[in-house]
């Protein structure tokens, strides 16, 4: 079974790219979270690279240091989703891709999820795709402010609609029968 | 009144009725929330005209400093006389995304 939604690209590769994977079971979750940060920063400060900043040219600086703080964002939510909604049943590895295209960067975030949440998250997505984000937000906002207990923020991808304008797709695919693993890629477009 | 965590250093000083926070990574896990809605039901129990979030020294947020933040802005938008001052960072790029956001918090 295969299922996609949103704008999700299935392509080979671009000539450059970056691929950090972790096994789910070598580290507990804890340590693993921080990983997350430590990742996306590494990922961030390997793109600059390849978006130079001219010292004379403060645009240019302006730019570069952007493009930077977008990366570490996107890359540590989208880790922190795939690392929380990881279905621990699963030896299933979760990887992380930045793909860098002329015109843009494209994030890829494969994870399992257990096959019991893949409706809710599914709708979710539904909802994601629909709606104004920045309505969404606030709303989310609101909802967080009102229930002390949520721990859960609900705004990663939302902010990446909202703040990055980015593109976002799923694919979801069941890679194991019996007992069932469920694996989606999360993909994540950003113009630069 | 301080919390000190290998991500991020939150120091609230009464006589000024300023929060200031920094650091340069996110919030993880649910057990980090507790000390910051006791500092927050604190902060906002003062009777002080005022109330400043200096986040000039923040490097980083996470979605869940964003949603951390923004009960911190609700909660004060309650109090009617209580006014909000939030200075933030030009030169840190996520700043200036998060802040036009959690303005609208306010209006």
């Amino acid at each position: 079974m295969i299922e996609i939604f949103g704008d999700f690209i299935e392509r080979k590769n671009s000539q450059e790219y970056l691929i950090v994977g972790f096994s789910p079971s070598s580290i507990p979750l804890k340590q693993r979270w921080r990983n997350n940060g430590l990742s996306a920063d590494f990922l961030a400060d390997y793109l600059t690279t390849f978006f130079p900043g001219n010292q004379d040219d403060s645009s240019s600086l302006t730019r570069q240091a952007e493009i930077k703080s977008a990366v570490s964002y996107i890359a540590n939510e989208l880790l922190e989703n795939a690392m929380k909604f990881n279905d621990e049943n699963s030896q299933y590895p979760i990887n992380i891709k930045l793909q860098l295209k002329k015109d843009g960067l494209i994030f890829s975030v494969a994870n399992s999820i257990s096959p019991l949440t893949v409706g809710k998250f599914q709708r979710y997505i539904q909802k994601l795709l629909v709606s104004d984000p920045s309505e969404m937000y606030i709303e989310k906002l609101e909802k967080n402010a009102a229930d002390e207990s949520s721990t859960d923020s609900g705004l990663g991808l939302l902010t990446m609609l909202n703040d990055y304008s980015a593109k976002m797709g799923w694919k979801f695919e069941t890679v194991q029968k019996d007992p069932e693993v469920i694996a989606v890629t999360t993909m994540v477009q950003l113009t630069v | 009144m301080e919390i000190q965590t290998e991500q991020y250093h939150i120091c609230y000083d009464r006589e000024t009725a300023t929060v200031s926070f920094s650091g340069s990574r996110g919030l993880s896990g649910p057990e980090e929330y507790q000390p910051i809605a006791q500092l927050r039901g604190d902060v906002v129990d003062v009777e002080a005209g005022k109330i400043t979030l200096n986040l000039q020294q923040l490097e980083f947020l996470n979605s869940s400093g964003i949603s951390m933040m923004s009960k911190f802005i609700i909660e004060v938008r309650k109090k009617a006389r209580v006014q909000m001052a939030v200075q933030g960072s030009q030169s840190i790029a996520l700043q200036a995304k998060s802040l036009k956001n959690l303005q609208q918090c306010l209006l």
